[in-house]
Order: C-alpha cells, then sequence, then structure tokens
C-alpha cells in the first residue's frame, strides 16, 4: 500500500513531465507503425509476383530483427547524431518484419479463383489489387501492424540510451539512482506506463479490426 | 470492321458468320517445350452451345482462355464479331464475355448483389439500372431477391454459389458465356438440375456458348455441338452429339465415348421420332370375348385398356381378360404416361418400372396415340452402327 500511495505521490508531484514523455513514446509509435507500414505494405505488393523478390525482402527483414537492439540503436548515430533520429531508425527496421511478412501472407491467402475470376470480369491489375486482394489480406495485414506497433512500445525504451527520451528516460533514471528515495518509482512509472500504452494500443487496433475487416470475411 | 479473311461469301449470308473465330491459334506457355494449343482453327456460331470435351490436360482450359484472353497467344488470330481482337483491350474485351469457372470465384467480402454488379458497375450503368439488373438476374437463376441480395456468399451452398457465378457472369448482358465446367464440382443431383435449368434459360437467352467439360455425358446433353479435343487441343471430331454418338471419327473418340453411347443415344431421340405401334385398343363396354380375340389375333401380349375420354388405364392380357375381375382393378396400371417429346431414355425407364416392357404415349390432353415397346427401341439400337463402342 505504501509502494502504491508513494509512487501516486510520485507520479502527481511531475505531471507535466509524465505526460511529456508518454507522448514522446506514442510518438515513436505511431510514426514508425506508419512509416513501416507505408513501406512493408509497398514492399509486399509489389513483390507479389515474383516469389523471388518476395523471399530476398523477407529475409533482409528478418536480418534486423536478429541484430541485437542496443546495437542497432547506435550504429546510426555517427550518421545521424543522437536522439529522435537513430531511434526511430532502429525501431522502424524492427517493425518491418511482421508487417511484410503478414501483407505477403494475407495476400497469398486470397483465393486464386477469386483472382481469376475477378481477372475474367475484365478488373485491371490495379482494381483487383484494391477491390480484391488488399481488402481480403487486409485483416491479416492489420494484425501484423498491431504486432509492431507493440514491439515498437516495448523496444521505445532504449531510445533513452541514445537521448532519444522517451518512458525509457523513468527507467534508466531510476536504475541509475537505485536504492535512492524514488528511484524504484521512476522505475514503476516506465514500466507501468509502457504496459499501458501498449494495451491502449492493442485495443484501438483491434477496434479498428473490427470496423475495417470486410464483413463478408469475418468469422 | 475487319475485311473478313473468308471472303464475300460470308458478308452475304450474315446467318453463318461465326461469333467467335479462332485462326491457327498456338499457345507455348513459357518454359515448357511442347505447345498446350496447337494451330487450332475453331468457329463458333452465334447462339450455340459449343462444348469442348476431352481428357484432362488435352488443353481444353487453354482453349477457353484464349478467347477472352486471359492467356495471350503464341500466334495466329482471335475473331469476335468479326473484329480481330487479338490485341485490342483485354479488359474491354472481357466485359463483353461472362466467365464462368468451377470453383465459382465469387469475392467473399461483397454480397451477392454487389457481386452480380461488378461488370455493370465498372461499364458505369446507373445505380437503379444495376438494382434492377441484379433483382431479375436472381431471379433468373432462381434465387430469390428478397432473400439472397444482401448475403455473403459464404452462406451459399455450392449450387448456389455457381447459380450467383452464372447471373454474374450475365451481368452486363454479354453476348457470350465462357464456362470451364461450370458444374464440375457440384454433386450428381444439384448438378443435373442446374443443367436442366441452364439449358431452360439458354432456350430463352440464345447467348453464344463455350461450355467445357472432361464429360462426355455432360457434353451430350449440355451440347448443341461438341468438340472432341485430344493432346494439345487437337479437335478429333466436332459435330453435333447425334452425329459424333453415331458416327465416331475414329477409335479416339469411339474409346473417349466409352461403353455407354448406345446408351446415350435414347437421350437424344425423342418419341415423336420413332413409329409408335398399335396394340388392340379395349374399352370396359368391349365384350371380354371380342377382346380376346382382337389379342389373340395381335402380336402383342397386352391390349391397352382405354377409358371414355381415350386415356389409357391399364395393360390388359389374356389372364384378365379369363378372370371374372374389372379389367379396371386387377391389370397392370399406366401410372406414367409419356409425351412426343419425351426422350426414348425415360420411355425405357418407364417400360423397366411397369414391367409391362410397353409405354403409353399421349398427346397434350391426355389421349392414347399409340405405344412404344422394348422390341421398337432394341431395333433403333441394333440398327445404328456405332461397333467397337458399344462393347
Ligand atoms: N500456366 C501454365 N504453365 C505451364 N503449363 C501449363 C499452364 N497451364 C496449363 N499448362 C499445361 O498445358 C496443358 C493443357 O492444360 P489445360 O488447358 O489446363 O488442360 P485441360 O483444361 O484440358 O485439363 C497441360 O499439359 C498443362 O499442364
Ligand atoms: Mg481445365
Amino acid at each position: 500500500m505504501d509502494g502504491i500511495r508513494s509512487w501516486f505521490d510520485y507520479l502527481s508531484s511531475r505531471t507535466d513531465l509524465v505526460v511529456e514523455t508518454l507522448l514522446q513514446t506514442l510518438a515513436y509509435v505511431v510514426t514508425v507503425t506508419v512509416a513501416a507500414s507505408i513501406v512493408s505494405i509497398t514492399v509486399g505488393v509489389l513483390t507479389r509476383h515474383n516469389a523471388l523478390a518476395k523471399e530476398l525482402s523477407l529475409s533482409i527483414a528478418s536480418v534486423f530483427l536478429t541484430i541485437p537492439s542496443l546495437a542497432l540503436f547506435t550504429i546510426f548515430i555517427p550518421i545521424v547524431g543522437l536522439g529522435f533520429a537513430p531511434s526511430f531508425i532502429a525501431m522502424f527496421l524492427y517493425a518491418l518484419l511482421p508487417i511484410m511478412r503478414n501483407t505477403v501472407a494475407g495476400l497469398d491467402s486470397v483465393d486464386s479463383s477469386v483472382i481469376e475470376s475477378a481477372k475474367g470480369m475484365g478488373l485491371t491489375p490495379n482494381q483487383v489489387l484494391f477491390k480484391v486482394q488488399l481488402p481480403l489480406a487486409w485483416p491479416v495485414i492489420l494484425a501484423g501492424i498491431r504486432v509492431s506497433a507493440l514491439l515498437t512500445v516495448g523496444i521505445s525504451a532504449i531510445a533513452t540510451l541514445v537521448a532519444g527520451g522517451g518512458l525509457g528516460d523513468f527507467i534508466k533514471s531510476g536504475l541509475a539512482r537505485l536504492p535512492l528515495p524514488n528511484s524504484l518509482e521512476a522505475i514503476w512509472t516506465g514500466v507501468i506506463l509502457s504496459l499501458v500504452l501498449a494495451l491502449a494500443i492493442d485495443v484501438v487496433l483491434r477496434t479498428v479490426g473490427r470496423f475495417s475487416n470486410p464483413s463478408g470475411v469475418r468469422s | 470492321m475487319n475485311p473478313n479473311p473468308q471472303g464475300p461469301q460470308l458478308e452475304e449470308n450474315k446467318v453463318t458468320t461465326p461469333k467467335i473465330s479462332l485462326r491457327n491459334v498456338t499457345k507455348t506457355y513459357s518454359g515448357v517445350d511442347q505447345p498446350a494449343v496447337k494451330d487450332l482453327d475453331l468457329d463458333i456460331a452465334s447462339g450455340e452451345i459449343l462444348v469442348l470435351v476431352g481428357p484432362s490436360g488435352c488443353g481444353k482450359s487453354t482453349t477457353l482462355r484464349l478467347i477472352n484472353r486471359m492467356i495471350e497467344p503464341s500466334s495466329g488470330e482471335i475473331i469476335f464479331d468479326g473484329e480481330n481482337v487479338t490485341n485490342s483491350d483485354p479488359n474491354e474485351l472481357r466485359r463483353r464475355m461472362g466467365y464462368v469457372i468451377q470453383q465459382v470465384g465469387l469475392f467473399p467480402h461483397r454480397t451477392i448483389a454487389e457481386n452480380i454488379a461488378v461488370v455493370p458497375k465498372s461499364l458505369k450503368w446507373p445505380k437503379d439500372r444495376i438494382r434492377a439488373r441484379v433483382d431479375e438476374l436472381l431471379e433468373l437463376t432462381g434465387m430469390d431477391p428478397n432473400v439472397y441480395r444482401d448475403r455473403y456468399p459464404k452462406e451459399l451452398s455450392g449450387g448456389q454459389a455457381q447459380r450467383v457465378g452464372v447471373a454474374r457472369a450475365l451481368g452486363a448482358e454479354p453476348d457470350v458465356l465462357l464456362m470451364d465446367e461450370p458444374f464440375g464440382a457440384i454433386d450428381p443431383i444439384t448438378r443435373f438440375n442446374l443443367q436442366n435449368e441452364f439449358l431452360r434459360l439458354q432456350s430463352e437467352l440464345k447467348k453464344t456458348i463455350v461450355f467445357v467439360t472432361h464429360d462426355i455425358d455432360e457434353a451430350v446433353k449440355m451440347g448443341d455441338r461438341i468438340a472432341i479435343l485430344r493432346d494439345q487441343s487437337e479437335i478429333a471430331q466436332l459435330d453435333t452429339p447425334e452425329a459424333i454418338l453415331t458416327n465416331p471419327a475414329d477409335a479416339f473418340v469411339v474409346d473417349f465415348l466409352g461403353s455407354g453411347a448406345v446408351l446415350k443415344t435414347l437421350t437424344l431421340r425423342r418419341l415423336r421420332d420413332i413409329q409408335l405401334v398399335h396394340p388392340p385398343e379395349i374399352t370396359e363396354q368391349t365384350g371380354r370375348a371380342d377382346a380376346a380375340a382382337q389379342l389373340r389375333q395381335s402380336d402383342f401380349p397386352y391390349a391397352v385398356l382405354l377409358d371414355d375420354t381415350r386415356r389409357p388405364i391399364a395393360w390388359v392380357d389374356q389372364k384378365n381378360l379369363d378372370s371374372s375381375d374389372s379389367l379396371d382393378s386387377n391389370s397392370r396400371r399406366i401410372p406414367v404416361k409419356l409425351q412426343p417429346e419425351d426422350t426414348l431414355q425415360e420411355a425405357l425407364s418407364v417400360m423397366l418400372q411397369t414391367s409391362a416392357g410397353m409405354s403409353a404415349v399421349v398427346d397434350g390432353s391426355g389421349q392414347y396415340l399409340g405405344t412404344c415397346t422394348i422390341q421398337s427401341l432394341a431395333e433403333l439400337l441394333t440398327d445404328q452402327p456405332v461397333d467397337g463402342a458399344s462393347l
């Protein structure tokens, strides 16, 4: 009980900082997810007729996930400096694979007879893509976007190590000051708010899914 | 319009101008040595059902898909309505030809109405016209618009889905339907019904239809003409079902027709095409002795008992006449009366059911016209030189 009260005291005495840091993390999640979605969906769409290009893109995207996160956050510092930029690039590279893989899987899962009949009715390749393939692949693609968004919330805590801000700031300063007063409260702030943010994003994206997934294919 | 390559003779006689012509068409898939379709010449007449039938892999689907240019020919020309469409806009061409495939391929994320509206919509028909057309097509294919309009494809059975597939193909009133084993994935009873309904539909619509199947029975049933194909879409025989069944061109065709070929001819002949025979006709008023004498003098085992309005009631034999019971009660009743439009196959099955070996034929008002016997069918069949096919 005491711990919880002192954590609330900690939070209420610095709401401005908490809100600012939370918004920094949210900004990462939104920009990274949007950028990774645009790139991954585009790559998935452009390589849909070419098995080799498809495999190659997926392999490249998987390589990023195998690089230790701290390394990925730091290798771009010589080029882009400290702060938002190296953090954004690292998280962006991480977020590519789930969306790309699901885009490829989603497009592949569209029944070939549906595409055949669409072509047979004289739909152009673009109409087939936008009226048939993408709508049918969308639930799978959106699931990939959700995974990437949640992944980004998690690894955004590392941004603090390259002066990128975000909720990781609380965890880092708490760890550095252990066992001084308020150090535990700082760590909790970083961890709990990350969890809350992840839950909120999950709820939002599931709701988006509920409204945007085509009705005939909702099970 | 392009000059007609077959000269002025066809220009004069518009009726014989083919709706679709393939001229010396070859298709070789990339990475394959042998062409899938080789030097094919094929004319499809306006308003006919031309069936392409042949063993699996002989190139039926490839041939069909060359017509709407889902597959581009390696060489040769495709003529549609007298116009060389080999290099025209393929999408524009496809909107003028309905396309029905075995797996149907309805858009699962669109309602039935939206599925049927795809081509009219891409042709920018006004909304009212599309809505009316969708309902009309649902009615036409035996689906209640009020029930099915707003449903999704996953709520349909296989047979219903293919009805919608046909409705969708007819969406923008194309002159031509291309159908690739449309009823191939449907259970036999539903398939039978769909075939019959489709034939009824076609007798009103008079579309030009190219119909692919690997099933010779379906080919015989559906086709105005049948092209029997062998490897590389080579035409082994192209003719009416009757001509092919009674006069197969070579051993390959005989083989492909299979052992049922003689019986299949029964499905093509109708009672009006054969000579009916006339066993003695009696009524309840005819004296027993008189009737017995008539029967004895005839070659028939039965006389036909007619009522006052000359409707056939029963087959009566000597034993019935000898007994004291009323003829009506102890003789072989005639439950099914055939009409001249019925096929000989139906006549045969009626004969087998009633075990009299005879079936009575009546006119539209039910009056007796004559009798078809199992002997007349047997003579008809043995007359026909289908040697080899009847093994
Ligand atoms: N896309 C393709 N690429 C290469 N070969 C093909 C392709 N489609 C069909 N074939 C080959 O062409 C031949 C004819 O195929 P198809 O027209 O589908 O035959 P059918 O419909 O009569 O069964 C077959 O040998 C088949 O393997
Ligand atoms: Mg085929």
